[in-house]
């Protein structure tokens, strides 16, 4: 033991060997990429995490905070006048479209009546605020200040003051998580306003979206604005999304290759309106051709 | 039990609070929203390799396991991406340590940078393996930025374990 006068060091006090430990934690890792891939098991363990570490999210965003503010404070006075004038502009020219849409709207709601249709659902929302783009690069994600303590729900569709944005995927108590339109995972059922053609826009990386599945011979040219359908029961009807940039037809393919550009700023910071949930349309009740159906589709043949 | 190494002075035994204090720190300054922003270097990822260097019994791969959960909760990524590439990281990283301390600073700020290369590869394939979009060549510029870092950093994280600089006649060292 002690030849040497001093204790010999502690040999096999130090636990598994590395290599052991490295596959069990590597083991840990994988398992959890597996299931929150696949699964989406772990989204309680998530927000105790995000819970925990709010005070620190919070106080990391406040030197951004602090440089936005200095930075608003030395705008000059005519910046402030030149940006007031032009407000002050559209609010005059979008005066004129209001006026006459509230009379519009009623006129619609009668007509609706007579017609006996489902009248459709007013937009309300919560207005948030982007606190800041989430630092994956992987995907295009922002963190906006409102929660479930507001009574924010995953699936809500995000608005600024422009189009769509993107859509509430995961709700943390006081924040909550929205995908953009331009990320790789994110559909949005649309329509091309001008012609009423159905189709679903994808996000296409580097802040473009891309209308996949159109045939090559489809109505649509660069200038289209395209609009939410609303046949997803999430998005309203008619909210811009996009604006068709480039339309590339080439024989080889089936489909035309078709890029747009998001109409809301996307990817930019700022106020977002979070609407409510849509009730999605009740579907109409089944009539007797339908029942009589009924019993051969439960065999499934 | 401090081997002299040829690029360090003698110094004081690290406090645990200290290393704690500067792994939070690192967090604090990775969750600085920095948008998309290229060459912005992993600061969690260079405080643990630090750590992992200069004192592989007390920060290991448990540390950067928690870290890297933390993380992937607060980037909003795949639960477990982190995870894995800083578990991986701690590894290389305590593996290296009886090596390259006795390396001058650019030389280590060398022999650690494929440790963050490689971190980053493994972040990026477990993602593309996961159906996401390549963020582009830019983004594996983070790893220079780290590796230039790494003698900076260095002398920051010793401050507190420099010897005073007073001579005492009697110390036989």
């Amino acid at each position: 033991m002690s030849v040497a006068g001093h204790q010999p060091p502690p040999f096999f006090k130090r636990g598994p060997a590395p290599l052991a430990r490295l596959t069990f934690f590597v083991i840990v890792s994988l398992v959890l990429l597996g299931v929150d891939l696949r699964y989406r098991y772990l989204e309680t363990a998530r927000q105790t995490v995000a819970l925990i570490t709010y005070p620190l999210q919070r106080a990391s965003a406040t030197p951004a905070d602090f440089l936005r503010e200095v930075g608003s404070y030395f705008t000059s006075v005519s910046a402030l006048q030149s940006d007031n004038a032009r407000l002050h502009l559209r609010q005059v020219e979008a005066a004129g479209v209001l006026l006459r849409q509230q009379q519009l709207e009623q006129e619609n709601q009668r007509l609706r009546e007579l017609l006996e249709m489902k009248e459709r659902q007013s937009a309300r929302g919560t207005i948030a605020e982007v606190l800041y783009s989430a630092r994956d690069p992987f995907s295009r994600k922002v963190i906006i200040d409102k929660g479930s303590q507001q009574g924010i729900a995953a699936g809500q569709a995000v608005l600024d003051d422009v189009g769509v944005i993107g859509q509430v995927t995961r709700v943390f108590p006081l924040m909550s998580e929205v995908t953009l339109i331009t990320d790789k995972d994110q559909a949005v059922p649309v329509q091309v306003a001008r012609n009423g053609l159905r189709s679903v826009v994808f996000g296409a990386g580097g802040g473009a979206l891309e209308l996949r599945y159109l045939a090559a011979n489809a109505d649509v040219r660069p200038g289209d604005t395209l609009v939410t359908s609303g046949l997803d029961g999430i998005y309203l009807p008619g909210l811009p999304v996009a604006r068709v940039t480039r339309v590339e037809r080439d024989n080889v393919y089936s489909f035309a290759r078709i890029v747009c550009e998001p109409a809301g700023g996307a990817e930019q910071h700022g106020m977002v309106l979070v609407l409510e949930k849509r009730e999605a349309p009740l579907p109409p009740p089944p009539d007797d051709a339908d029942k009589t159906e009924k019993p051969a589709k439960g065999k499934k043949r | 039990m401090q081997p002299t190494h040829s690029s360090s002075r003698i110094l004081l035994p690290v406090k645990v609070w200290f290393i704690f204090f500067s792994l939070i720190a690192a967090l604090f300054m990775n969750l600085v929203p920095t948008g998309r922003v290229p060459g912005v270097p992993d600061w969690v990822a260079l405080a643990l390799a630090f750590w992992c260097v200069r004192e592989p019994f007390k920060v290991g791969m448990a540390a950067g396991f928690i870290l890297g959960i933390i993380m992937d909760v607060a980037n909003a990524a795949v639960m477990g991406q982190h995870a894995l590439a800083y578990v991986l990281l701690a590894y290389g990283a305590s593996t290296l340590s009886r090596r390259v301390l006795w390396f001058p600073f650019a030389i280590q700020a060398l022999h650690v940078f494929p440790l963050f290369l490689a971190t980053q590869i493994v972040v990026v394939a477990v993602r593309l393996l996961g159906g996401a979009e390549f963020p582009g060549w830019s983004y594996f510029l983070s790893s220079f930025a780290a590796a230039l870092l790494w003698s900076p950093l260095t002398y920051v994280l010793l401050l507190p374990q420099y010897q005073p600089l007073e001579k005492d006649e009697n110390r036989p060292i």
